[in-house]
């Protein structure tokens, strides 16, 4: 029988009285991050907002402030009728920014997340296949990389835009199902790099290796070990898949290859180009307001970003 | 000779690197294990010595096929395992576990302690109530029940080190890999941890292939020692055997090498110490690759590589020119050959 | 003789998150002209950083408190500068990771001038033609041509060698070494403790030496220091610390270690203490199978019993009566 040692038996081991979880202290290190933690009551505001646009919206997305048979109402300064002013058909911006931000965050986490899902599922195979596999892999994303965005945008668009097996999957190319589409086709190659890196580092961690030796098969191996372990990481890429997504919607909206979901609906991306003009004229509030959410989102969901690196930081992450 | 749990036949272990020279990328080949064959014991502790670049871990590795070996054999229980198939392989992995030696980097951050223990069992698809054989192992390793709950983070390096045994343990194997088990804890702390090993042996009939570099640790829980030298098997005997008869000179340095605490001894101890530096393990020397810094070393070794050969019942040396003599007697002139 | 070493009531901590780590908790030692003195403890007894804090070598937001001399000049909460100017030149230390002290895109000869010329008036030919002369002293081999190689030309043992050069480029009066040999294979610990032994013999050097290995101490200290949870427990001559000591930690030390009967090891039970929040008195009593009530108050002095001192209160009626 092993030497009865008391301390070893002690339930109450460890230098703290609650047992901690990895990702609970993760946790307490995001908080000690005060942008990232105010971000996200931003951020948590902003959704709240939207989801709540049958209350918080003042008008319709397509609604004029009010018909114009009783005064003019193109291009309205702000005023107590409409608090961002109202754009040349008369619709009042502050309804349109919300709806407009609605659409940008849609594009934004759905990209994100099916970035994600591709990369996370490429990098950790080619990471711990490693050999010919990851060679084969890496060249693949390489050229994925490589690929001009743009043109494969407009090939899509005007090459196999109207037949109609294709639209079947990716969505019509005005719409936005197939902005996500496409910014999920070009976005997991950032993803895949890092978890590789990720999974390449783990790999050599011991406790990888007593998986093996227990007999677990690769797949267990990358659900159970490598990737609850690359969490941090992958959140990071989360983050910096959703401002991307927003931002590239918002600038190829500018160009005039964005989304076109009719009936009125719009984007932040759309507002801000379609304020090009207007703006010229001097009427300021139609840039200002929608550009000004961009910015508020972008900020957020970057400083939040920087909040879960540092506290998935593998420098103190999980004790010794 | 076919009773031994495992045998190792010629076992060699070599990586491709590529070394820049000028501007050319040249392939080379690190010959970490070069022809290594050994037996251990049904029920015994094979100690296996050796510094850096012996190719002692690589060993350990490649016994339970967790490095593929270039070429050689490994055979345990009777059953081939090189040529095995994955299945075969996996039902094998239950009899033989590994325990590593960084207490801190072989546990999952993420995983409580029950689950890390509970994994095998899993893993394998064992019927039994895992939770309660979770409760079984803790406590046989001298934790206690209420620990599975909680994260390798909040243990100290013994007890996690206790965590891994217990993990390794799970399947009721027969055959344990120590790499330097004790190797990253305190001294305070090593010695509880190689009283369990120690006990669990006896308890379950446990065979082990101990991995280490300090010697007074291998003595102390050995039956037999192997010393590596540069990817070969320089010497084999019984632990006190070695000890009183160290025949090859490598041998002789290395225990002459390792402090003892006894002040008085060691002031009066007749040292060897080796010129030089351990060659690289990708350009070895020709014949016996300890030749380079050998005080015996004479033409002959340059030329011939030494092969191991009995010179008394049990011990085995691969030299030119091995002493026999006891190492009490040495150092006065007569040596034994 | 004066002492070249002298420590007083040396106090460290460190402000961490989870809060105030009292490492170091009144170190006194004196370190004569020439000797060897082995300062012995596991993980957390504050061996290591009381001597990179006497060096200035820890972080800010470590606090030290107390006084420690080197051959007169006080190194203790003096200005930042000061310490510099006597690190290097009267008191040097050399590291368990040589990789670590070396930089590794500039040659050895040239990491070597550097010191020499920080500390005295030399041109660059004599203070390289000198650092050659280190070079053989430390024992490699082709001095002159091993000066003009970079770090990742060496081994371990031959890294060892060249920072151990480094450290006495400036003949300095004290050497402390942690943990030098910690890393390296056996044989070429073998070979590092002679170049120490050569060099302290030539140059009249203290050595401090730190480790967590006994074999090592008995082999080369004159005088051993035992440290347990940021305080000296025991000290003496190593021959009577070896034979006779009378602290229960130092003996739990020597009992845990294998011996040449296969008898079974006797561990010492429990594991070091929390420093953030070390138990009262003596810090060893929650581990200590000989502790009373009193022990919750014991002072940390060192008191002659036999031939060493201990800080054990009841290291007199153990040795005497039955244990």
């Amino acid at each position: 029988m092993p030497d009865v040692d008391p301390s070893l038996t002690d339930a109450s081991v460890g230098l703290s009285s609650e047992s901690l979880s990895p990702g609970r202290l993760a946790y307490r290190r995001f908080l000690t991050h005060r942008a990232a933690v105010l971000s996200v009551f931003v951020l948590a505001l902003l959704i709240l907002w939207v989801v709540l646009s049958p209350v918080t919206a003042r008008y319709g997305v397509n609604e004029q402030v009010f018909d114009i048979s009783k005064g003019p109402n193109q291009n309205l300064p702000p005023s107590r009728i409409a608090w961002f002013g109202t754009d040349i058909i008369g619709r009042d911006v502050y309804s349109r920014v919300l709806y407009g931000v609605r659409v940008s965050l849609i594009i934004g986490v759905f990209s994100a997340v099916f970035s994600l899902a591709i990369g996370a599922a490429v990098g950790a195979i080619a990471g711990l296949k490693g050999g010919k596999f990851d060679d084969i892999i890496m060249r693949v994303t390489d050229i994925f990389l490589a690929f001009p965005f743009l043109v494969a945008l407009l090939v899509i668009r005007n090459m196999f835009g109207s037949i109609s097996w294709i639209t079947f999957f990716t969505g019509e190319v005005s719409s936005v199902r197939f902005m996500v589409f496409l910014f999920a086709i070009f976005g997991w190659m950032g993803v895949a790099r890092v978890l590789r890196a990720q999974v390449l580092s783990l790999k050599e961690r011991e406790f990888i290796e007593a998986a093996r030796a227990l007999g677990a098969s690769d797949t267990r191996i990358i659900l159970r070990h490598l990737l609850p372990n690359s969490i941090g990481p992958m959140l990071v890429s989360l983050s910096l898949g959703v401002v991307g997504a927003i931002v590239s919607e918002a600038t190829l909206s500018l160009f005039g290859y964005g989304p076109d979901p009719g009936s009125g609906a719009t984007s932040l991306g759309l507002l801000v180009a379609g304020s090009k003009s207007a703006v010229r004229a001097g009427y300021w509030w139609l840039a200002l307001y929608p550009f000004a959410a961009l910015l508020l989102i972008t900020l957020c969901v970057s400083f939040i970003g920087d909040g879960l690196r540092d506290a998935f930081d593998p420098k103190h992450g999980g004790g010794r | 000779m076919s009773d031994a749990l495992l045998r190792v036949e010629h076992l060699v272990k070599e990586f491709k690197v590529k070394a820049v020279t000028g501007i050319r990328a040249v392939d080379q080949v690190v010959h970490a294990v070069s022809d290594v064959s050994f037996e251990v014991g049904r029920g015994q502790t094979l100690g296996l010595v050796g510094e850096s670049g012996s190719g002692k871990s690589t060993i350990g590795r490649c016994v339970l096929r967790l490095i593929e070996p270039t070429s050689g054999s490994v055979i345990y229980d009777n059953a081939e395992l090189t040529t095995m198939g994955r299945e075969d392989l996996r039902q094998l992995r239950r009899k033989m576990q590994i325990v590593f030696q960084d207490p801190y980097a072989s546990l999952d951050p993420r995983l409580t302690v029950g689950s890390a223990i509970a994994e095998p069992l899993e893993i394998h698809k064992v019927k039994s109530d895992h939770a309660e054989r979770v409760a079984e192992l803790l406590t046989l390793v001298g934790l206690s029940a209420d620990h599975a709950s909680r994260f390798p983070h909040e243990f100290s390096g013994g007890q996690r080190q206790r965590i891994g045994i217990a993990r390794a343990l799970a399947l009721q194997p027969n055959f344990l890999v120590l790499d330097e088990p004790v190797s990253a804890l305190d001294v305070s702390i090593q010695a509880g941890v190689i009283n369990l090993l120690q006990d669990l042996q006896k308890e379950m009939g446990l065979s082990y292939l101990f991995i280490a570099h300090d010697l007074s640790v291998v003595r102390h829980i050995s039956d037999r020692i192997a010393v590596m030298y540069l990817g070969k098997i320089v010497e084999v005997a019984d632990s006190e055997h070695l000890h009183e008869v160290p025949a090859h000179p490598y041998t002789e340095a290395l225990l002459s090498a390792v402090p003892s605490p006894d002040p008085v001894v060691e002031r009066q101890r007749h040292r060897i110490v080796l010129q030089g530096d351990v060659p690289s393990p990708i350009n070895p020397p020709s014949g016996c690759r300890f030749r380079t810094r050998c005080p015996r070393a004479e033409a002959l070794c340059a030329e011939q590589e030494p092969m191991l050969s009995e010179i008394a019942p049990g011990h085995q040396v691969a030299c030119h020119f091995p002493d026999s003599t006891p190492v009490s007697l040495r150092g006065t002139g007569n040596v034994r050959r | 003789m004066e002492p070249v070493l002298s420590i007083r009531d040396l106090r460290v901590s460190f402000k961490t998150p989870a809060g105030i780590v009292q490492a170091v908790r009144g170190v006194n030692l004196d370190v004569a002209p020439g000797e060897v003195v082995g300062v012995v403890g596991e993980s957390g007894s504050g061996k290591s950083v009381s001597f990179l804090s006497i060096m200035g070598l820890l972080p800010p937001s470590a606090t030290v408190t107390g006084s420690a001399t080197v051959v007169g000049t006080q190194m203790v909460g003096v200005s930042a500068q000061q310490v510099r100017s006597q690190r290097g030149k009267k008191i040097a230390m050399i590291f368990q990771d040589p990789l670590s002290a070396l930089n590794p895109v500039h040659r050895i000869g040239a990491q070597i001038v550097e010191m020499i010329q920080a500390h005295q008036d030399m041109s660059k030919a004599d203070a390289h033609a000198r650092a050659v002369e280190l070079l053989d002293i430390v024992g490699l081999p082709q001095p002159d041509v091993r000066a003009n190689q970079y770090p990742h030309e060496f081994s371990g043992g031959m890294r060892q060698r060249v920072m151990i050069a480094m450290a006495i480029a400036n003949d300095p009066d004290v050497l402390i070494a942690d943990e030098p040999t910690t890393a390296l294979d056996v044989t070429v610990q073998a070979q590092i403790l002679e170049v120490i032994e050569n060099v302290r013999q030539r140059l009249n050097t203290a050595v401090v030496f730190i480790t967590h290995d006994l074999g090592v101490v008995a082999r080369v200290a004159d005088r051993v220091e035992v440290m347990y949870a940021g305080n000296t427990v025991e000290r003496g001559l190593v021959n009577d610390m070896f034979a006779t000591p009378h602290h229960p930690y130092t003996q739990g030390l020597l009992a845990s270690l294998p011996s040449h009967n296969k008898e079974r090891l006797k561990p010492i039970l429990g594991s070091p203490p929390n420093m953030i929040s070390p138990p009262s008195g003596c810090a060893f009593r929650p581990r200590c199978a000989h502790a009373t009530d009193a022990c919750a108050s014991a002072p940390s002095d060192l008191v002659q019993v036999g031939s060493t001192q201990t800080a054990c209160i009841r290291a007199v009626e153990l040795a005497g009566g039955a244990k």
